[in-house]
């Protein structure tokens, strides 16, 4: 008969408390604030830039389309932080309203995108053989496009919405996700324990999705946050040729091309502020990507 | 070798085929056809010329011949007239390309010339303050889009200093220098942005070699420092720095379109840019597919180059 080790020792084996989950995200978050101080920087103006998406008009001080709340082409003052556009509209509220579209597309159109483009990248690597081939050469057909020329054709031909930026971007960010996921399942998939859980009669669908899907997801979070970046880069690009969303909603590339640079002669702040907007949130995200890079990617930590 | 590039070629055939079917396809999935689209935004036209003008397309014809029809003159480099001028969209192709080749290639030296030094030196002082210095750039390259730059370049000379390059395109034959005085800001624009994504290949690439057994045998024979960086490593190093270089032909194109709207220079940028907001859609198709094809065709020769300067490549098959 066999006896509990544990039980049957004199000492009293105390074995501590897990600790709630909460409390184990935010001690990494704690170390890897203090490995990543760039990193650390960038997710702050990130989640400055989420705030302001999700609650503009909290942030805001003045309805952003409204006519006249200063006066015309004003440098910026404590009424007016930004100044004010040529029709006397507040230039920090447009801003921080501009930042919800920006949002909206960015993470919008990386959702869809990642989620297909991993989707096929899986089943690309998983199945190799002829549909694994055909698949890369479709991809390799998607990539020949430069991303902003293909998003140009396809918003030319849907038409100027959110919905169709979205899928347009999104289908910018499919091939290079299908390659990455690719790539990390073709060396996953060759690992014992996939074997192991062959051979327990695991169906490939499980295969797939409870055990190469958890151990592939480092590359994949790594591209979400470079590719949000990417994202709105061309949105504000597609906005800025006047292809975007149109107006009034304000956006940054459209406060660009159109007050921008009408007036950039007579109040230069005025083609200044919007710029610097997407180029502090793409520059934060970037940081990110590259932190979550080293601490998601072992091979890399070295560097 | 010669095994491999044929296979490569071979293999660029069928994307050719696949990419203008999705070219010929994608303004074909528009609800009507050219014609109705174009005709509706001019007002009221009788039925009758709306057939006239469809039977001079070819596009009442069933979709499988029209296909053909097109891909069978773009491939003589013929891809019809443009809907809006009537004239031969080869031809206005061809005026406006020499203006975006100079953005492109003035752009791609300026790109080379800021991020080799920077990204080397970011390798070789990795972790210190000057590396710091290096990444930081290179991480602001990525995020700040060119046209806000461009415009940039425009409005800070002419608040300081009250200057403003010309803004009326001159040609290189009529007068070199103010025609090279307005295209290198374009460039600039353009070239910082790449120069980017080159910095941190170079920085990356170079961090590797300088670990290498031979670099280390070079240090070991007592060369100097900078005879061991710039003949021994940087060699190496250079392998995937073209490939990313090649890469960059492609962002250059997507550069230039949006570049040429801010400085006013009618190059092949703005061309698509007016053929998409006036509808024309065999200009908009050929552009599209001369765009493909030259990135594809950049793709083929950065790949073999690839394989003829590493060696380790050449055998390993078609992918």
């Amino acid at each position: 008969m066999s006896v509990n080790p544990v039980a049957a020792s004199p000492v009293p084996v105390v074995i501590p408390a897990r600790p709630p989950r909460i409390v184990r995200i935010a001690k990494w978050m704690l170390r890897a604030s203090r490995q990543q101080p760039l990193g650390t920087i960038g997710a702050v103006v990130v989640f400055v830039f989420l705030v302001a998406a999700t609650v503009p008009g909290l942030v805001a001080p003045y309805d952003p389309d409204k006519v006249g709340v200063g006066a015309r082409l004003e440098g910026s003052s404590w009424s007016h932080v930004m100044g004010t556009d040529s029709i006397g509209r507040d230039v920090f509220s447009r801003i921080i309203w501009g930042a919800r579209l920006s949002v909206l597309i960015g993470f919008g159109s990386v959702l869809v995108g990642t989620t297909v483009g991993t989707a096929i990248g899986l089943v690309s690597g998983y199945a190799g053989g002829l549909a694994d081939t055909l698949i890369q050469r479709f991809v390799d057909a998607l990539m020949t496009f430069p991303g902003l020329i293909l998003a140009l054709v396809l918003v030319t031909v849907w038409g100027q919405g959110v919905p169709q930026l979205v899928l347009a971007i999104a289908i910018l960010i499919i091939p290079g996700a299908t390659r990455i996921v690719r790539g990390a399942t073709l060396a996953e998939k060759n690992n014992q324990y996939i074997d192991a859980a062959r051979v327990l009669g695991a169906s490939h669908h499980r295969i797939l999705f409870r055990h190469i899907l958890p151990n592939v997801s480092a590359p994949i979070i790594v591209i979400v946050s470079v590719m949000v970046g990417v994202a709105i880069l061309i949105e504000a690009a597609l906005s800025f040729l006047g292809l975007g969303v149109p107006p009034p909603t304000s956006s940054w590339g459209q406060m660009l091309s159109i007050e921008g640079r009408t007036y950039m002669l007579q109040q230069p702040w005025l083609a200044i502020w919007p710029g610097l907007a997407i180029s502090l949130v793409v520059l934060g995200l970037n940081l990110v990507g590259d932190a979550l890079r080293d601490l998601l990617d072992p091979k890399l930590r070295l560097r | 070798m010669q095994q491999y590039i044929a296979q490569r070629i071979l293999w660029s055939i069928p994307t050719l085929f696949l990419i203008s079917i999705a070219i010929f396809g994608m303004v074909r999935v528009i609800p009507g056809d050219a014609i109705t689209a174009q005709f509706t935004s001019q007002g009221n036209i009788s039925a009758d010329d709306i057939a006239k003008a469809r039977k001079s397309l070819g596009i009442d014809e069933p979709i499988v011949s029209q296909y053909i029809d097109w891909i069978s003159g773009a491939a003589r480099g013929d891809f019809g007239d443009s809907l809006v001028t009537r004239s031969s969209v080869t031809d206005r192709i061809w005026d406006t390309l020499p203006i975006s080749l100079e953005i492109a290639v003035i752009g791609i030296v300026i790109s080379v010339v800021i991020s080799l030094p920077i990204g080397i030196l970011s390798a070789v002082k990795a972790n210190s303050m000057t590396d710091y210095v290096g990444r930081l750039f290179a991480l602001t390259g990525l995020a700040v889009p060119s046209f806000w730059l461009g415009i940039l370049l425009l409005v800070l000379p002419s608040v300081w200093f009250g200057y403003l390059p010309p803004l009326r395109y001159i040609p290189f034959t009529e007068n070199p220098l103010t025609n090279l005085r307005q295209f290198i800001l374009p460039s600039f624009a353009v070239g910082f942005v790449s120069a980017a994504t080159l910095m941190r290949m170079t920085r990356s690439s170079m961090l590797e070699v300088i670990r290498a057994d031979h670099v280390r045998t070079a240090r070991a024979k007592g060369l100097q420092e900078r005879v061991v960086v710039l003949r021994h490593a940087l060699k190496l190093a250079m392998i995937p720095v073209i490939t990313i270089l090649g890469a960059q032909i492609a962002n250059l194109v997507t550069g230039t379109v949006v570049i040429e709207q801010v400085f006013g220079l009618p190059g092949t940028g703005r061309l698509l840019i007016q053929a998409i907001n006036q509808r024309d859609y065999p200009l908009i198709q050929a552009m599209v597919m001369m765009i493909a094809v030259t990135v594809l065709a950049v793709n083929l020769l950065v790949d073999i180059s690839y394989a003829w300067l590493d060696p380790r490549i050449r055998y390993g098959g078609g992918r």
